[in-house]
């Protein structure tokens, strides 16, 4: 039962691994401005689930808090890049 | 792996749930290294931040409730913070795609 279980937390890590280095080669590759943060968005929600992951390995509830700070600061760099792309200005005066 | 034995109703379920999610995962994030132009895209890491973090954040609820011998919800927290936030950004982000696309080919 264990070793079912361990064995699947290491094949979603893994998975979750492999998403990310995907989502880094469009991010590095990406032809336009809105494709790379398209891709930051996809990347920083994979270290967030990868975190989860770790959080599940190692039965250690410290993880949720980082895994929350990460949601909330990756979005508001996402949402900051786009509304930037969209008006030239963070902040509209 | 540690001390603790998580009991079967759990690890069953969160382990099925955490093969799924991460499919999901690496089917969408390979979609967006894969799809021809950028509002196609939009569409396929959807589905992972979607779908796959909720299969996660499911699994993650088990484990915690097993191993505290009590529910324990505040990854609901996340899935809430999650499910709100996801389509903020894609909104806007679709939006600056075409208002680019507009900028640099006024007639097309």
């Amino acid at each position: 039962m264990n070793a079912f279980f361990s064995f699947a937390v290491t094949f979603a890590t893994l998975c979750v691994g492999m998403a990310m280095l995907l989502a880094a080669v469009r991010l590095f590759r990406g032809p336009s401005a809105q494709d790379r943060v398209l891709a930051f968005d996809a990347f920083y929600i994979n270290g967030m689930l990868i975190l989860l992951m770790q959080a599940i390995r190692t039965r250690s509830p410290a993880y949720f808090d980082i895994a929350l700070l990460i949601a909330l600061f990756g979005f508001v760099g996402t949402f900051a890049l786009a509304r930037f792309l969209l008006r030239r200005e963070v902040i509209e005066p | 792996m540690t001390a603790f034995d998580l009991p079967a109703w759990a690890a069953i379920p969160a382990g099925l749930l955490l093969m799924f999610g991460g499919l999901l995962v690496v089917i969408g994030s390979f979609g967006l290294l894969r799809m021809p132009n950028f509002y196609a895209r939009m569409h396929p890491p959807t589905m992972g931040t979607t779908l796959g973090t909720g299969c996660v954040l499911i699994a993650s609820m088990l484990v915690s409730s097993a191993v505290a011998g009590r529910p324990v919800l505040h990854e609901l927290l996340i899935t809430l913070f999650v499910v709100m936030t996801t389509p903020v950004s894609a909104i806007t982000l679709m939006a600056a795609a075409i208002a680019r696309t507009a900028r640099r080919a006024p007639d097309g």
